[in-house]
């Protein structure tokens, strides 16, 4: 396989791992909502930094594949 | 009542403007076929002119329109300077005394004896490169939106002097951000007593990255905080002030972790010292992907419509493209908020006081 397409699929990969975690912290966020619903602009808060932080993880894989096509 | 004479002459015009766009009686100069790689980079990267268009004539010749900006370099000793129209979009090599610059793929190399690159065998140019600074796309973008900052702040501080009471206008908007920052993300991580010192260089690099993010995804736009360089850049500030107000709390963390066994240190103290640079690292490689993903995923769906050359996918790719465009502007704002809580977070971790 060229070089190409292995970092084709190391992206897909890297996007499953995104997905992943990013739809378990969605998740808990809903459930810690349902048990709380006041609380839900703090939980909100912390959602969306966690889920930042877990995208910038999948980017980094995402500039590798990029250097390898390149 | 609505004035339809006002309309008829944009219709008047548009009819007399279309007429260039019929197909001639000589045979139409075919382009290359659409090459969606290189024209998602052409967008995303920085260049020596700031191409806006292309115009296409009754011939079919593409004749681009865009502003050429200044270059300049320096080898053998001189700084020439000259605008970037001289390179006549690559296809003339500039001389100024010894020195033969020629523009290749965006890139500018020392033309050699023939004034003509030398390939080696991958066909990768082989010319030395002189030192250039110049005024690049990106470069005249960033000075551009600090002048626009400038423009926004300043008003704002001087609205507040002026007018003593409830804020009206640009203030009411900006007032409630600059507080959000400073209440729930400054004084949070670093603390009451200290904040003073670092509210200047967070707030501006918050608004500083949300302004450039917001600029670079209108149509034309520089793909500046999408320049490894930039958040390289801002990245090291981040770094410089972390360790420069490290007090001795935070060194001590480091080299002798409390409560660590000492044959642990020769396996943390390597673990902790890449740690200081990891934490800017990360921050680099966020902003940057996360700014230049998002543009290649809106060039590749407009892409979609000239790589099927159909009218008919035009309606999906629109949909797609505002979606994304709308969730753009969201990691725009997102990605400026996690820079500075998580650089605003590194500096509270290094000037805490010992608990």
């Amino acid at each position: 396989m060229t070089g190409i397409s292995i970092a084709a699929i190391g992206a897909g990969l890297a996007v499953i791992g995104a997905g992943i975690g990013i739809g378990r912290i969605g998740g808990s966020a809903m459930e810690a909502i349902a048990r709380q619903p006041e609380a839900y602009g703090k939980i909100q808060t912390a959602m969306l930094i966690a889920a930042a932080l877990v995208e910038g993880v999948a980017l980094f894989a995402v500039v590798v594949s990029l250097l390898v096509a390149k | 009542m609505l004035d339809y004479r006002k309309y008829l002459v944009l219709v008047f015009i548009y009819l007399v403007a279309s007429f260039n766009s019929f197909p001639s009686e000589n045979e139409i100069s075919d382009k290359e076929e659409f090459d969606p790689a290189e024209e998602i980079m052409h967008h995303i990267a920085d260049a020596y002119e700031w191409h806006f268009f292309d115009v296409t004539d009754e011939e079919g010749n593409v004749h681009p329109i865009s502003m050429p900006l200044p270059v300049i370099l320096y080898a053998n000793g001189s700084f020439d300077i000259f605008m970037s129209g001289e390179f006549d979009h690559g296809k003339a090599t500039v001389t100024r005394g010894e020195n033969t610059y020629i523009l290749y793929h965006n890139k500018i190399y020392m033309a050699n004896e023939d004034g003509g690159i030398d390939y080696d065998e991958e066909h990768h140019p082989m010319n030395t490169r002189p030192l250039d600074i110049s005024i690049t796309k990106n470069v005249f973008a960033m000075l551009l939106s600090a002048i626009i900052i400038l423009l926004i702040f300043i008003s704002v501080a001087r609205a507040y002097r002026k007018r003593p009471g409830a804020p009206k206008g640009l203030q009411s908007f900006m007032e409630p951000i600059i507080l959000f920052i400073r209440d729930d993300v400054v004084i949070p991580t670093i603390g009451e007593k200290k904040y003073h010192k670092y509210i200047n260089y967070l707030l501006t690099v918050f608004f500083f990255i949300w302004i450039n993010n917001v600029l670079g995804l209108l149509p034309g736009g520089a793909n500046l905080t999408g320049n490894i360089a930039v958040t390289m850049t801002l990245a090291v500030f981040t770094l410089l002030i972390t360790n420069f107000s490290g007090k001795k709390t935070y060194w001590g963390h480091i080299f002798a972790t409390p409560g660590l066994p000492i044959w642990l240190s020769p396996i943390m103290i390597p673990i902790e010292m890449v740690g200081i640079l990891a934490k800017p690292f990360a921050l680099m490689i966020r902003l940057f992907a996360n700014i230049t993903a998002g543009h290649i995923i809106v060039l590749s769906l407009i892409s979609l419509i000239f790589i099927f050359k159909t009218i008919y996918i035009a309606p999906v790719s629109i949909v797609f493209v505002l979606f994304m465009d709308i969730l753009e502007l969201f990691v725009a704002v997102l990605q400026a908020y996690i820079f500075t809580l998580l650089s605003s977070l590194f500096i509270g971790l290094a000037v805490q006081e010992h608990h």
